[in-house]
């Protein structure tokens, strides 16, 4: 037995590079999955903004520490109220 | 009624495979199933020698699927201590495209109405190979080794077994073996465990095989590590088995706590 470590136990890096490898991975296999997403999102915001759909994009991407969905959504009007 | 059909796969290679389909067909066989595996591997044929068949092989695959044989029976290398096990060999001559999903589905369909299980042995990678595998499979069991490399290789697989599977309503949900696992490793959290993976795959676990050294030797010899009464792998293998059995088996303990411990000291792990 080691009374001082160096190195946390690599079990926690694994777990987490993993994760984010599978992140990615599992977004370019299902692109449908993001499409899906994509649809719901617009469906939900253009009840309050009017966007432009054609700008409109979404991305999952994953850093060296965590994975990120990055929606850049350009806002044509914002609706007065609720119709 | 016709048999199961389960393909081994993992994407990755040397994660145990061969080694797992002939440790299934064996059990099965031990339990008085009439069993065939089929080595999908062309080119690098390999069940064969694991299972201590390699000497009597005349025809294989590639041979049946070209008409190059009388009957499909005549194709088949009959294993000499198991009378209802039966190897259906890779060609180690040719390549993966020599041979047809459809011709795959063909040799199967007819093996099928024989047998009660047609164990397919499915070769590394996801181009040809894979589909020939997977194309007449029912079912899947997907293996694995607590490693990043593998799991990753195993989702992929998985990914691609669903899609297969959202066209082909015969299709199941594809099941989890986690080979090679080191509970030494695991309590000191310096390898991924059990939960770990089942979590990340979020599939059915259908057994987990503790690294064992006597698979080396099993492999040596030409007799699967299932027939050892003595290995711990030959155990979890068994228990394989009867889940695919129906029966309800409690995953083995790789006991962390002090008898597990003096367990393992005894025998030497």
């Amino acid at each position: 037995m080691k009374l001082f470590r160096e190195d946390p136990p690599s079990k926690s890096q694994a777990v987490e590079r993993l994760r984010l490898i599978l992140v990615h991975d599992r977004a370019q296999v299902s692109t449908g999955l993001i499409e899906l997403l994509r649809v719901e999102i617009i469906n939900a915001i253009s009840k309050y903004v009017e966007i432009d759909e054609e700008q409109m994009d979404i991305q999952l991407t994953a850093s060296k520490t965590k994975a990120e969905l990055v929606a850049n959504i350009p806002v044509v009007k914002v609706r007065r109220a609720l119709d | 009624m016709a048999g199961r059909v389960i393909v081994v796969t993992s994407g990755k290679g040397g994660v145990g495979k061969t080694t797992t389909v002939a440790n299934i067909g064996t059990g099965l066989a031990l339990q008085q199933k009439k069993v065939v595996m089929i080595d999908t591997d062309i080119g690098l044929r390999n069940l064969d020698v694991v299972m201590g068949m390699e000497s009597g092989i005349i025809y294989d695959v590639v041979d049946l699927a070209e008409g190059e044989c009388r009957s499909t029976r005549q194709s088949l290398v009959r294993n000499r201590r198991f009378k209802n096990l039966f190897l259906l060999p890779a060609s180690q001559t040719r390549n993966k495209d020599a041979i047809t999903p459809e011709q795959m589905r063909e040799i199967v369909d007819e093996l099928k109405e024989e047998f009660d299980y047609v164990l397919i042995d499915c070769p590394a990678g996801i181009e040809r190979g894979f589909d020939n595998a997977v194309a007449a499979a029912s079912e899947a069991i997907v293996v694995t080794i607590p490693e990043v490399p593998a799991v990753r290789d195993a989702d992929r697989i998985i990914g691609l077994w669903l899609n297969a599977k959202e066209k082909d309503k015969e299709k199941k949900e594809p099941v989890l073996v986690l080979n090679r696992l080191r509970p030494d490793m695991v309590r000191k959290e310096e390898m991924l465990g059990v939960d770990d993976i089942n979590h990340t795959l979020a599939i059915k676990l259908l057994g987990i095989i503790p690294e064992d050294e006597e698979i080396i030797i099993a492999t040596n010899k030409g007799e699967p590590v299932i027939l050892n009464q003595h290995s711990r792998a030959g155990e979890a293998f068994k228990n394989i088995v009867r889940r695919l059995e129906g029966e309800t088996v409690p995953f083995m303990s790789f006991d962390t706590g002090i008898i597990g411990r003096f367990w393992n000291m005894l025998h030497g792990k």
